[in-house]
């Protein structure tokens, strides 16, 4: 830990390691999960349609505290979640990687649903309609049609969800703890270091945080960019 | 093979209820004002407007049967629709949109070849191209073509020419118009220019209000004098004649039908070629003789059938029968009571102007 060669630990690998596996797994999850949520916000009509929007941006303006201290009593062993968990004879959520799942899951949905509810509104039934009529099924003219169309949507999405998740640290505090290999992501790795006045650390940790979040947004533009102008 | 349908719909802005037959080849045109419901109708024929009810067969094949709970979706229709704004796939060359509907035919046999459609609607020079790089004229050839190559049994086209400047409208109509030969299949265009229908449509089906109010053959529909369409400013009667003779030294042609025949400017066909004229009411004037001293060229004898009152209070419309063919003459009232016209009288049809196409 205190290797001068190398700047950053094992402890700090591990943090790297399992925040990239959060994130990676979480963006994946929420790809599956939030594009049918996007498609339904972009064309239903139903009423309480206003207050799923609404829902879905709740994480964006909610303190993570907040949000983890909610998700902390339902995760516990008196709560839906986690009765529902316990139900299926699966483990407790609290303080485990599975429960940082379900968390970044919430506390990152708005990321990657609303860039594709907007690819989705701005697209239109029109194209979809065309490939009816052209004879694909729907879910040939999903992957044909709607998904190269809506790619700009889906690369913000995959980008926005990912670097969000991996940024995490409220709600990690509140349902993951401090676990090492478990719940301990570089946000949490970070924090420690300053607690125990490792700045040295702390800087390659937050620099390197800063140096990626950086990279991915440029990454973002450039690509948005190059679709407009093609 | 025909169509048949019996559809109801409601919706806020239009309530539909329409039910004709559609001949098994040639085009019918679905003519009508803004808001008349027929680019909603031709959406149901599609099964893109599900609250749609009632029947639809094309042929033997039901393809909407509520009594029967029968209701196939668009893709399992063999159709092809062209919508008034192009619609390419943005992401798709030229190329990879005509190959779309050519991969997902939903026929056995694929009677239009790639080549054929591409040269029938002059977009060899495109293939390579992006929808984004297109005129608008140039984007709905390429639609049409990607229809045509869906190798549809039902070819739907909804105001194919509405987004497109007048160069390109020519363009398309000139390759529109040897098609419906080619296909031998129906084709419904929902149009409400009368140039359009005059031009292209054997069949009409006149729709106002959501409802079928006139079917039958073009010339038929164009002519009937209880229908808005004569006493439009458009109004004028459409026949199909033949090239007989070339005058070249005139710079004239010499057209053929069953009630006479007709010199018109120097016509780009073949001697024995079917064309169909347009001659606009406001274009025949009546004589009672044949006059020797006027300079109108072209004289037909005609048989009056009736007249009825035009909108226009100092003007009447008469309707003359010229061997098989049905002239609409807009004359003023004046002359009607100079001349007492009445049905039956033999008279002379003046025809001061004829549109070839």
């Amino acid at each position: 830990m205190t290797g001068t060669l190398s700047p950053l630990g094992p402890a700090d690998l591990d943090a790297i390691w399992l925040t990239l596996k959060l994130a990676t797994t979480t963006t994946v999850l929420l790809l599956l999960l939030g594009t049918p949520l996007a498609w339904w916000l972009a064309h239903s009509r139903a009423r309480w349609r206003g207050a799923i929007n609404a829902l879905v941006a709740l994480p964006l303006i909610l303190p993570p505290t907040v949000l983890g201290f909610y998700l902390l009593v339902a995760m516990g062993p008196e709560g839906p979640l986690g009765r529902l968990i316990a139900a299926a004879g699966l483990g407790a959520l609290p303080f485990s990687f599975a429960g940082l799942v379900v968390g970044s899951l919430i506390y990152s949905l708005p990321f990657v649903v609303q860039p594709i509810r907007d690819a989705f509104i701005a697209i239109g039934p029109r194209p979809l309609e065309v490939a009816a009529t052209l004879g694909a099924r729907p879910i040939d003219a999903f992957f044909s049609v709607l998904l190269p169309l809506a790619r700009p949507g889906f690369m913000t999405a995959i980008v926005l969800g990912f670097a969000h998740t991996v940024g995490e640290f409220g709600v990690v505090l509140m349902i993951g703890g401090n676990i090492p290999n478990e719940t301990r992501v570089v946000a949490i790795q970070i924090y420690d270091h300053v607690e125990a006045l490792e700045y040295a650390q702390a800087h390659w940790l937050a620099g390197g945080l800063l140096a990626f979040s950086f990279a991915v947004l440029l990454a973002l533009h450039l690509l948005n960019d190059r679709q407009v102008h093609r | 093979m025909t169509l048949r349908f019996d559809l109801a719909l409601d919706l806020p802005q239009i309530h539909l209820r329409a039910a004709a037959t559609v001949p098994g080849s040639g085009v019918t045109a679905l003519f009508g004002a803004s808001g008349s419901g027929k680019t909603t109708l031709l959406r149901m024929l599609a099964g893109l407007e599900p609250g749609g009810r009632g029947q639809v067969s094309l042929g033997d094949t039901p393809w909407q049967d509520d009594t029967a709970g029968l209701w196939l979706p668009t893709h399992a229709r063999p159709l092809a629709y062209v919508f008034q704004e192009a619609s390419l796939f943005a992401h798709l060359s030229v190329r990879d949109n005509l190959a779309f509907g050519l991969k997902r035919a939903r026929v056995p046999m694929r009677a239009i070849a790639f080549d054929d459609a591409v040269n029938w609607l002059g977009i060899g020079h495109l293939l390579d191209r992006r929808p984004a790089h297109l005129s608008g004229g140039e984007r709905q050839r390429v639609a049409i073509a990607r229809a045509l190559l869906a190798q549809p049994r039902l070819l739907l086209m909804d105001e194919p020419l509405s987004a497109v400047d007048a160069a390109g409208r020519d363009a398309i109509l000139d390759a529109l118009e040897p098609l419906p030969e080619r296909l031998g299949i129906p084709v419904v265009y929902v149009s409400h220019s009368i140039e359009e229908v005059a031009r292209l449509a054997d069949h009409l089906l006149l729709i106002s209000g959501g409802r079928i109010v006139a079917n039958g053959p073009t010339n038929e529909i164009l002519t009937r004098c209880d229908l808005p369409l004569a006493h439009g400013a458009h109004a004028g009667a459409v026949v199909h004649a033949t090239v007989t003779e070339h005058l070249p030294d005139e710079q004239l042609t010499r057209l053929g039908f069953d009630g006479g025949q007709l010199l018109v400017s120097t016509v780009d066909r073949p001697s024995g070629a079917a064309v169909r004229i347009r001659i606009a009411a406001r274009d025949v004037a009546i004589a009672m003789s044949a006059p020797a001293d006027s300079s109108v060229i072209n004289q037909l004898h005609a048989e009056l059938i009736d007249i009825s009152d035009d909108p226009n209070p100092a003007h009447c419309l008469v309707r003359l029968r010229v061997g098989n063919a049905v002239l609409l003459a807009r004359i003023t009232q004046h002359s009607r009571r100079r001349l007492t016209l009445c049905p039956g009288m033999h008279v002379w049809a003046l025809v001061k102007g004829v549109a070839v196409r």
